[in-house]
């Protein structure tokens, strides 16, 4: 059985309604013909993540659409770009790419998206209702969106998800579909102390165990015995996401799919359970470091995903106004900025030696020095995931508070967790 | 060994070049230097090796939802494999090659071929046809 397009989507994908509209719909059917959907399907918003520069091709591609006269037909914000367009920091991306950078993240504003500029768009006010279809690209952001708002969305790669927003239009399956949500593993954590999994540095490490076990299998985490707030469930996703192919997680009690494990089971039995033990926790925090036993740290990194106006507050008290040899950088969206501008935060993170970083991220374009060897201390399971292959850098895990100790003395700090 | 039936995913035309089985999934936003080719990823057992211009079976892909950007980066600077061999159909990369026949450029096929037959290939070089064979070239 093969898609079938209405007579309206076919006549656009025929040039209708113009080159740009025609080239965005012949990409959602290309795509939803690999899928094996049947129908494209109307969606109510869209992230987009295609606007960072990776090379001129990209530009090229927006560029296009622009000429083609496509807008998109929906609310549709912007993923990171490749440059720091508030000026909190300076990107090192040098000239002839800086310029092909900025002709994209225009070419998308062109287009009609908002210039949101952040990888945690639903900390910046998109967060579409439970039980819409969405088609929003960036992994953590798609995680979120499923699993915490429960909304429905497929991970949407760069350029589909554009097409998707000019369209309005995506292909019926995977995650849309009420059938493909249920979990069909049980990733137990009830073996683990009520004090790990109270700490902060728990999150991002069981995300990366879970995205590692899981793959693309949608989940239940089952043994939370609370709400962990939404920047721990923010920081679970997006290491489950970089680990494995994670597009939709449940946490029984906790998400808004998952009242009960039952329920996040669809009634079934589970295929799989892993029942995961502090061996596994140890291993898998131990993998997200690649430097061994680093004498110095060069850089810290935190703010992947972007960091909310919660997470600065944590980070000012941990760093209680001292000076830091090694300098943080904290990345976030503009939607922080201002408030960070009027409580005087910013000023004060910036006096101490906090590089802020907005509209962008360290690891998706040159900010940190250029510099071989270089050690990169996170608190981020993506960060700790991308920055060796991205920045040249090794990277060394710890939390939050093992950050701002390390930047402050320059020398690492970590400190021992009990599991 | 005869000719092996793949399904084509993409159409790209015939295509010949080295197998190179990679070992482990992969990432290509931030597992792939969109410029030369390279594998990126450090924890990656191929980490260094080169992917452009061979036949590049994948036995799957992981994390990132930009790996389609990377892949027509390397379509339209020269880089790219000569043909992708999948596991399973992986839209998100294969976008890169949809969105690249839409510009105009030339593209590699794509065609799905199960895992467990990928490694027979490893270090030969590989011929694929139009309609999806996949041989050894003797």
């Amino acid at each position: 059985m093969s898609l079938e397009l209405s007579p309206n989507q076919r006549s656009v994908a025929a040039g209708r309604d113009g080159d740009g509209a025609a080239m965005a719909m012949r990409i959602v059917a290309e795509a939803g013909r690999l899928l094996a959907a049947r129908y494209l399907i109307p969606i109510q918003s869209a992230h987009i993540d295609g606007a960072l520069y990776h090379g001129d091709s990209g530009t090229l591609f927006a560029e296009k659409l622009v000429a083609g006269g496509a807008r998109v037909s929906i609310r549709s914000t912007l993923n990171v770009g490749a440059l720091d367009l508030t000026g909190c920091s300076r990107v090192l991306l040098e000239e002839p790419q800086r310029t092909m950078a900025r002709r994209m993240m225009d070419a998308y504003r062109k287009l009609g998206c908002e210039p949101t500029w952040t990888c945690a768009p639903y900390q910046a006010g998109h967060r579409p209702q439970k039980g819409t279809d969405v088609a929003w690209g960036e992994s953590n952001a798609v995680v979120f969106c499923n699993s915490v708002l429960g909304a429905r969305t497929n991970r949407y790669g760069d350029f589909l998800d554009i097409a998707c927003a000019i369209s309005g239009l995506a292909p019926d399956v995977g995650l849309h579909r009420s059938e493909n949500r249920h979990a069909k593993l049980v990733f137990d954590v009830s073996g683990l102390s009520r004090a790990f999994l109270q700490s902060e540095i728990a999150w991002p490490i069981l995300g990366t165990l879970y995205g590692r076990e899981t793959g693309s299998t949608v989940g239940v985490v089952l043994g939370i015995p609370q709400h962990p707030g939404e920047d721990r469930l923010k920081a679970f996703g997006a290491a489950a996401a970089s680990s494995g192919a994670v597009g939709l997680f449940h946490i029984a009690g906790v998400t808004p799919e998952a009242p009960d494990l039952d329920a996040a089971l669809g009634g079934q039995p589970p295929e799989t359970t892993i029942h995961v033990t502090p061996d596994m926790v140890r291993d898998a925090r131990a993998h997200l470091s690649t430097a061994t036993k680093p004498d110095e740290v060069d850089a810290v990194a935190i703010g992947s995903p972007h960091l909310s106006a919660e997470e600065f507050k944590q980070l000012e008290h941990l760093i209680a106004g001292r000076k830091l040899r090694v300098p943080i950088h904290a990345c976030t969206g503009r939607h922080t900025i201002t408030g960070l501008q009027e409580s005087g935060a910013r000023k004060r993170l910036e006096e101490c030696g906090v590089v802020i970083v907005a509209d962008t991220c360290v690891v998706v374009t040159p900010i940190l020095p250029n510099r071989a060897e270089g050690v990169l201390m996170t608190n981020s399971g993506k960060f700790a995931q991308y920055a060796p292959g991205n920045t040249g850098y090794g990277v060394l895990y710890g939390s939050l508070a093992d950050c701002v100790e390390s930047a402050v003395s320059g020398k690492p700090t970590v400190t021992g967790m009990a599991i | 060994m005869t000719a092996l039936q793949a399904k084509v995913l993409i159409p790209g035309g015939p295509a010949s070049g080295r197998a190179l089985v990679l070992d482990a999934p992969i990432s290509f936003w931030g597992g792939v230097d969109p410029r030369s080719g390279s594998i990126a990823d450090v924890r990656h057992p191929q980490h260094g090796v080169a992917i452009g211009n061979q036949v590049l079976f994948l036995p799957g892909t992981i994390g990132s939802s930009s790996a389609s950007a990377v892949l027509m980066e390397l379509v339209h600077n020269g880089n790219a494999p000569a043909a992708i061999i999948l596991h399973e159909p992986d839209a998100i990369l294969l976008l890169g090659l949809i969105v690249a026949r839409e510009m105009g450029w030339p593209t590699p096929p794509a065609l799905q071929l199960d895992r467990m037959r990928h490694a027979e290939f490893s270090g030969f070089e590989v011929v694929v046809s139009d309609e999806g064979g996949v041989s050894v070239r003797r």
